[in-house]
C-alpha cells in the first residue's frame, strides 16, 4: 500500500511536468464519461416523462378511441361523400353495460371549428365532453367553473375555455359571463381552466394533446347543436368534407383498488374490452383500445432501448479518449526512455516500470472522469441553456413544433445515480486498458538501449 | 584475499540479424575487494560492454561472472535489478539524473525500488540530506537538474549511488562531461570512497584520470590486452 502511494505520488509529479499534455489527454476521458452520464441522464428523463404522461392518462383507464380509417380510393375524392366510422351510441351501451367493475364511463367528441368574438377569432379544439372530463385530465380552473350535471342535463350553450384560448379571444376583458359564436350561435363563457403541460402522442392512435387551446361543451350540447345527426360538415372555398361520428373517444375507469400489484386486472378487462370492439369495428378497424398501464411497460422497454442506444453512443467517446490517452502514453514513453533506463540500473524491476506508467495512465483517466462526473452532474444547466437556445434562436416559437420536439423541450434530465460511478468506473477501466501496452513496452525495454537512448 | 567479482572466460555477443559483433571474447579477471580498477581503451574496444556486465545490467553469452558469490549468468531479470539496487551504485557520464525530481528525491530514488519495497522511514530522508551535505548540496537540496551545472549534478549522482550503502561502484566516464578541475573533484570524492573499502570500478579513456586508480587494464577487441597505464 505505501508503494501505491509512492508509484500515485510519482505518477502526479510526471503528469504535473507536462500540464498542458496531460489537460488535453484528459479531455478525451472527461467528454466521454459527461456524455456517458448526459446522455443517460435525458434517456432517463425521457421515459419518466413518458411514464408520467402514461400516469395522467390514468393508470386504471381503458381509453377506446375512433379512428380515422384510411382514405377510401374507391370512392373517388373527399368531395361530396360522408365519411361515417368510429365508436356509436350502440358501443357506448354495450361498454356501459358489460365491463366489470366500471367506475366511470366518460365519452367524449371533439372537432376543431372557427370560434369568434366580435373580431377575435381562432380555430380551437371545441371538446362535448361530461364534467368527469375535468378530473380525467387533470384541469384546474382559473376563474369560474366547470361544466356541471345540470348543463348536461339543461343542454345548456355554455362552455368553458383553456387559457390560451381565453388570451386569443377575450385579449382585453374577463370572459366570464362573455359569449362566443360557433357556427353563428352563442355560448355563454362560465369558466377558464389553467395553463397545463400538453401531453405526447402515444402510441398509434392517440395524438398529443395541447389543453391550453381548447374549448370546452356538454357533450348533450354538443351532439345537438354541433354534431347535427351527429354530422359534421366543413365547408373549405369550393368543396366541402363531411364526418359521421359520435365519439372520439370512450374513457372507461375500472375500479380497482390495487392496480400496482394486481395489474392483470386491468389487462384483463382491456382484453375483454378489445374482443367486444373487434365484433362491431374488427374489419373496419376504425376503433383502437388503449391501455396506459400496457403503455407505461412499453415505455419502459424504450427507457431501456434508449439507455443502450445513448449509453453506446457515449461509451464511443470514451473509447475514443481511452485511444487518445495511448497515443500520448506511448509517446511518452519514447520520450521518457531514458527515464526508465536510470531507473531500471538504480534497480527497478519490469514490474516497476509497468506500474509506475499503468499508474500514471490511471491517475489521468481517472482524473478525467472525476471531471467529466462533475460536468455531468451540470447536465441539467447544460440542457436548460440548450433549450434555451433552441426556443428562442431555431425554432419560432409555437409555429410546427412536432411531437418530437416538443417532447423533447418538455422532458428535464435525470440524472441516474448509479450512471455517476459506473461511468467513472469505466474511465478508471479505460486507463487500466489502454495503458497496459504503453506500460508494457516500457517495462520491456532494455535498460542498456535506454540509457543510451537522447 | 577476498574477491568482489570473478570473471572467467567471459564472452558477449550481439546478434544483429545480419552480423554478430562479438564485443567480448573470452575475458577472465579477478576483481579483489577494495579495489579501484580503471578500464580503459578506445571506443569499440568492448570497455562499455564489460562495465554493463559488471553492473549487472546484461548478463554474458558464454562465461561465467560471479558477483558476491551469485552466478550472474543464471541470475532472473528481477534478481538482476535486486542487485543493481543493493549491491551497486551507478554514477555515468551524463549524470541521468530524473529531470522532475528535486535533488533530495533523486538521491533519494533507489530508496523507491528496495527489494520487498520497505516503507521509506525519517532515517531514509536523513540520509538522503545526509548525503546531500557530504557532496556539497545540502543547500540545495530542492533545486531541480536544470539549475545545477554538471560538477554538481555528478556530485548528486554520486550522492544517489551511495544511498543504499553499496559494496561496489561503478563509474562509467565519470569525468567525461566536465571540466579537467571538476573533475578532479569527482575522482577525488571516487578515491574517498575507495578508501572506505568500497570498490571502485571505473571505464575511462583518459590516462590522467585512469591513473589515479589503483589497478588499470586496458582493453582491445573485446579482451584485456594488459594491465597498467598504456603510454601512447
Amino acid at each position: 500500500m505505501p508503494n501505491l502511494l509512492r508509484t500515485i505520488n510519482m505518477a502526479l509529479k510526471s503528469l504535473m511536468l507536462q500540464k498542458l499534455r496531460s489537460g488535453l489527454t484528459m479531455l478525451g476521458i472527461v467528454f466521454g464519461v459527461f456524455s456517458v452520464i448526459a446522455m443517460l441522464a435525458i434517456g432517463e428523463g425521457a421515459s419518466k416523462q413518458a411514464q408520467e404522461q402514461v400516469l395522467q392518462l390514468g393508470a386504471s383507464n381503458i381509453i377506446v378511441v375512433s379512428v380515422e380509417p384510411p382514405e377510401d380510393s374507391s370512392s373517388g375524392s373527399s368531395s361530396g361523400s360522408i365519411k361515417r366510422y368510429g365508436l356509436n351510441r350502440d358501443d357506448f351501451r354495450v361498454l356501459q353495460k358489460t365491463v366489470p367493475r366500471l367506475e366511470g364511463i366518460v365519452p367524449v367528441r371533439e372537432v376543431t371549428l372557427n370560434v369568434r368574438n366580435r373580431e377575435f377569432e381562432m380555430n380551437p379544439r371545441i371538446v362535448g365532453c361530461t364534467p368527469e372530463y375535468q378530473d380525467m385530465n387533470h384541469l384546474e380552473m382559473v376563474m369560474g367553473r366547470f361544466l356541471s350535471d345540470e348543463d348536461m342535463r339543461k343542454l345548456a350553450n355554455v362552455v368553458v375555455i383553456a387559457s390560451d384560448t381565453a388570451t386569443r379571444l377575450f385579449p382585453l376583458e374577463n370572459p366570464l359571463g362573455r359569449t362566443v359564436q360557433i357556427s353563428n350561435r352563442a355560448y355563454r363563457v362560465i369558466g377558464v381552466t389553467k395553463e397545463r403541460t400538453a401531453s405526447a402522442a402515444i402510441g398509434g392512435s392517440l395524438s398529443g394533446q395541447d389543453y391550453n387551446k381548447d374549448l370546452y361543451m356538454p357533450l348533450d350540447t354538443f351532439q345537438s347543436r354541433i354534431n347535427n345527426k351527429d354530422t359534421i360538415i366543413k365547408r373549405t372555398s369550393g368543396s366541402f368534407s363531411a364526418v359521421s361520428l359520435v365519439y372520439n373517444q370512450i374513457t372507461l375507469k375500472i375500479n380497482h383498488p390495487n392496480i400496482v400489484d394486481e395489474p392483470d386486472v386491468i389487462i384483463a378487462t382491456a382484453e375483454m374490452v378489445r374482443e367486444t370492439m373487434d365484433k362491431n369495428h374488427g374489419v373496419k378497424g376504425d376503433v383502437d383500445v388503449i391501455v396506459p398501464l400496457e403503455l407505461l411497460k412499453q415505455a419502459e422497454q424504450l427507457r431501456n432501448i434508449f439507455n443502450v442506444v445513448l449509453g453506446s453512443i457515449a461509451g464511443i467517446s470514451l473509447l475514443v479518449g481511452g485511444i487518445g490517452i495511448m497515443n500520448i502514453m506511448l509517446a511518452t514513453v519514447t520520450e521518457r526512455t531514458r527515464e526508465i533506463g536510470i531507473r531500471r540500473a538504480l534497480g527497478a524491476r519490469r514490474i516497476d516500470i509497468t506500474q509506475q506508467f499503468l499508474v500514471e495512465t490511471i491517475v489521468l483517466s481517472g482524473t478525467g472522469g472525476i471531471i467529466g462526473v462533475a460536468l455531468g452532474l451540470a447536465t441539467p444547466i447544460a440542457f436548460r441553456f440548450i433549450k434555451f437556445i433552441v426556443e428562442n434562436y431555431i425554432m419560432e416559437s409555437s409555429t410546427a413544433q412536432s411531437d418530437m420536439s416538443q417532447m423533447f423541450l418538455n422532458m428535464t434530465p435525470q440524472i441516474a445515480i448509479w450512471s455517476l460511478p459506473v461511468a467513472f468506473g469505466f474511465s478508471v477501466l479505460t486507463g487500466l486498458v489502454f495503458g497496459v501496452y504503453p506500460a508494457r513496452s516500457a517495462a520491456r525495454l532494455d535498460p542498456i538501449e535506454a540509457l543510451r537512448h537522447e | 584475499m577476498e574477491l568482489t567479482a570473478k570473471l572467467v572466460d567471459l564472452h558477449k555477443h550481439y546478434d544483429l540479424g545480419s552480423v554478430v559483433v562479438k564485443a567480448l571474447n573470452g575475458v577472465s579477471l579477478d576483481i579483489p575487494k577494495g579495489d579501484f580498477l580503471a578500464i580503459m581503451g578506445s571506443s569499440g574496444s568492448g570497455k562499455s560492454t564489460m562495465l554493463n556486465l559488471l553492473g549487472g545490467l546484461d548478463r554474458p553469452t558464454k562465461g561465467e561472472y560471479f558477483l558476491s558469490g551469485k552466478n550472474v549468468a543464471t541470475l532472473t531479470d528481477d534478481e538482476l535489478s535486486a542487485i543493481r539496487n543493493s549491491l551497486i551504485g551507478f554514477i555515468f557520464q551524463s549524470f541521468n539524473l530524473i529531470a522532475q525530481y528535486t535533488v533530495l528525491e533523486n538521491i533519494g530514488v533507489p530508496l523507491l525500488y528496495r527489494p520487498g519495497y520497505p516503507a521509506i522511514t525519517p532515517e531514509d530522508q536523513d540520509r538522503c540530506n545526509e548525503l546531500a551535505k557530504m557532496v556539497g548540496l545540502g543547500e540545495r537540496t530542492d533545486h531541480r537538474p536544470y539549475q545545477l551545472s554538471g560538477g554538481q549534478q555528478q556530485r548528486v549522482a554520486i550522492a544517489r549511488s551511495l544511498i543504499n550503502d553499496p559494496a561496489i561502484i561503478m563509474a562509467d566516464e565519470p569525468t567525461g562531461n566536465l571540466d579537467s578541475k571538476t573533475g578532479e573533484e569527482i575522482l577525488g570524492m571516487l578515491k574517498m570512497l575507495n578508501a572506505e573499502g568500497r570498490t571502485i570500478i571505473m571505464v575511462t579513456h583518459e590516462d590522467e584520470v585512469a591513473e589515479q586508480a589503483k589497478n588499470q587494464i586496458f582493453m582491445k577487441d573485446g579482451l584485456i590486452a594488459g594491465t597498467g597505464i598504456f603510454k601512447g
